[in-house]
């Protein structure tokens, strides 16, 4: 067994193996990290009271708040009854049993995909669970991350173990360098239009290649993020020096001989040279461009230098159906150029891409430029801690003068739980990463775009290429 | 949680493959802190539709849903199996469900059955051609059957043996008290801790 070339995914799952499930019954593995939020944790709280059980390990428990949250006058109470509700009850949860929680107006709060990696709790080699199929996130830095239904949020507080049947593994391999405007958001978008939405089903992804480890961290989150877009249950990258790199300094991070002690575990945390992965995909990052979806699921994308397919050129009927469904919904023609696509909000946010390199790069396209004529633009840092870096930075200025909205932290216009919302019939540019029938607000039209392309489409007021700004 | 065995039902054809769960129940239904009465939220938006399948006379009270393939696709919102549940949902078939909605349903009590792309078909040209029709599903023998029409479905042994003997996973692990006592006692030092509180 040992001696078995392995994935980084299997070696991940071996580590943390308590019991070995026997006779189809499924692998116990042990749980390094439980993040938690207040829409998935209510009732795992419920559960754990109706059954009169504690948590078992606090210390490796922690809660933030972030899909209700409003972004704008945080300081009076939130103003949707049942919002507010939902955000009390995990404050009052977190309470009685003892868990660290950063609330609406501390700085470490925000949404939770981006506090872990702040703070230094997401690190290589762990495995790290949330009520949230985002947690694919934080596979950026070779852990494995795994988005969990709310009876194995309760599951993971009483044990801190979790059930679970092995994935098969699938090696993502980018391989190239990505020309400008092209950048993490346009591999994902890629990766999922090649292999589907339910491509990557039963899988753990590997995302390797050239293009992969010449990524900062934050690109390698934006990618693990998709993920779960892709229908896989994790995604991964091994950790390198960029990770390490990353992680030194943190709150979290190990110091002194837990630092050295880490990073011997940690440089074997890497595919063996002669694994075999049980799939394998190749994408060519030399002739990516940025890319952007016309329908209503994330596998329903084109280059931007493309046009709305034509459902009749699909062989499948499924999808052709599918096609035809969204382009409905979408309200557009076989044909047109995606360039031509007009948009009335810009949302610059979540998990996704709401880091601050991604408002960065965002700011240096816009920076001295005017938003068009009868474009929204939001900017919803992804955590409070993002958007006092990006303030100190001038980013929030560049912004502001753009004539953009420059929001308090939460996942926002992601999914309109909180008062931002797209009208019906509104189409945006989003960052986010789900373009589904109503997401962004009942009705509302949503086109998944990198942070550089939502830039050039709020000064164009139509899906813009940064390359396009310039002619 | 209930013990599942055989039991009969109207069976409801809902003929859209790649369901998400955004479209099973819309995020505003997620912000109840309750873990019951989530039947309202249930295709929330498709049901506004007079047509929509579940607002047909013939299939009220439906207790199987015949879907198309990619089911439960998206967000790991558990809601969309206590909204199928909480309308009386006892079982849904699919040529595919989504990783995490098969997991969530095991964990619920509700079968998540897969069953090919042609008797997909099949079942939903019979039950279109006889709406309200009660359909038979057999746990055991994993079958669906609708009159003399017997079609089989998959379902991992695990979840069945679960689903068969109503048993609640936490208390499962709950006898590997021991196990789970003496990994933790060699996990590696320079493993995070939240506790105490750091950078705040
Ligand atoms: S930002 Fe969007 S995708 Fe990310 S956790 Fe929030 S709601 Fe989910």
């Amino acid at each position: 067994m040992s001696d078995k070339p392995m994935t980084l995914a299997e070696k991940l799952w071996r580590d943390h193996l308590v019991v070995e499930g026997e006779n189809g019954a499924p692998d116990l593995l042990y749980i390094d990290l439980h993040l938690i939020h207040e829409v998935t944790s209510p009732q795992a709280f419920d559960g754990l009271r109706q059954a009169g059980r504690d948590i078992r390990r606090k210390d490796l428990t922690i809660a933030t708040e972030d899909h209700n949250t409003p972004t704008q006058d945080i300081h009076l109470p939130i103003a949707e009854p049942t919002s507010r509700a939902q955000v009390q009850a995990l404050r009052d949860n977190t309470k009685e049993f003892g868990v660290r929680i950063h609330s609406l107006g501390d700085k470490n709060q925000g949404i939770v995909h981006v506090v872990g990696p702040q703070l230094g709790l997401t690190m290589p080699g762990l495995t790290i669970v949330c009520g949230d199929s985002h947690t694919s996130t934080h596979g950026a830095f070779g852990s494995l991350a795994m988005g969990i239904g709310t009876s194995e949020v309760e599951h993971v507080l009483a044990t801190q173990t979790l059930p679970l049947q092995p994935f098969k593994t699938m090696a993502i391999n980018v391989e190239g360098t990505l020309r400008p405007g092209v950048s993490a958001k346009d591999i994902i978008l890629a990766v999922i239009a090649k292999i589907s939405t339910g491509g990557g089903q039963g899988y753990v992804l590997e995302y390797r290649g050239s293009a992969i480890r010449s990524l900062s961290m934050e690109g390698r989150m934006t990618i693990c993020n998709m993920s779960i877009e892709a229908g896989a249950r994790a995604g991964l990258v091994a950790p390198d020096e960029i990770t390490f790199e990353y992680l030194k300094g943190r709150p979290h991070a190990p110091e002194g001989a837990d630092w050295d002690a880490a990073m011997e575990d940690w440089k074997l945390l890497k595919t063996d040279d002669d694994a075999v992965f049980d799939a394998e995909v190749f994408i060519d990052a030399n002739t990516l461009d940025p890319f952007v979806t016309w329908g209503t699921n994330p596998g329903q994308g084109v280059s931007l230098m493309d046009s709305v397919p034509n459902p009749a050129d699909y062989e499948n009927p499924n999808e052709r159906a599918a096609a035809e469904r969204a382009l409905e919904y979408m309200d557009l023609k076989a044909g047109t150029k995606m360039k031509d696509i007009a948009v009335n909000t810009v949302f610059l946010g979540s998990c996704t891409n709401a880091r601050i390199e991604d408002l960065r790069a965002a700011a240096s396209i816009i920076k001295g430029r005017k938003k068009a004529d009868g474009i929204r633009m939001m900017v919803v840092p992804g955590s409070q801690r993002v958007r006092m870096q990006a303030e100190e930075e001038g980013l929030d200025q560049i912004f502001k003068d753009f004539g953009a909205e420059w929001r308090f932290a939460g996942c926002s216009m992601c999914l309109g739980m909180n008062p931002d919302q797209l009208a019906s019939g509104e189409r945006a540019a989003s960052t986010s990463n789900r373009n589904f029938e109503g997401r962004q607000g009942k009705g509302a039209r949503t086109h998944l775009v990198s942070p550089v392309v939502a830039a050039a489409t709020a000064v164009r007021g139509t899906l813009s290429a940064p390359a396009d700004l310039e002619s | 949680m209930e013990r599942i065995s055989v039991f009969e039902g109207i069976a409801a054809p809902l003929k859209r493959s790649n369901v998400d769960t955004d479209q099973i129940i819309p995020a505003v239904y997620l912000k109840r802190i309750t873990k019951t009465g989530f039947e309202d939220g249930l295709f929330a938006s498709w049901r506004q539709d007079p047509e929509f399948v579940l607002n047909q006379p013939a299939y009220q009270g439906a207790a199987v849903m015949i879907a198309g393939s990619d089911f439960g696709t998206g967000s790991s919102r558990e809601h969309a199996v206590w909204a199928l549940r909480d309308f009386g949902f006892k079982a849904v078939f699919s040529p595919k469900f989504a990783d995490i909605f098969r997991g969530n349903s095991g964990k619920q009590g509700l079968i998540a059955g897969e069953i090919s792309d042609a008797d997909t078909e099949l079942l939903w040209s019979l039950i279109e051609a006889n709406p309200g029709v009660q359909v038979r599903v057999d746990l055991p023998a994993q079958q669906l059957s609708l009159g003399d029409v017997i079609v089989p479905f998959e379902i991992d042994e695990y979840t069945k043996w679960r689903l068969m003997e109503g048993l609640d996973d936490i208390g499962i692990t709950m006898q590997s008290a021991d196990a789970i006592a003496s990994y933790e006692a060699k996990r590696e030092s320079w493993k995070p801790t939240t506790l105490p509180a750091k950078g705040v």
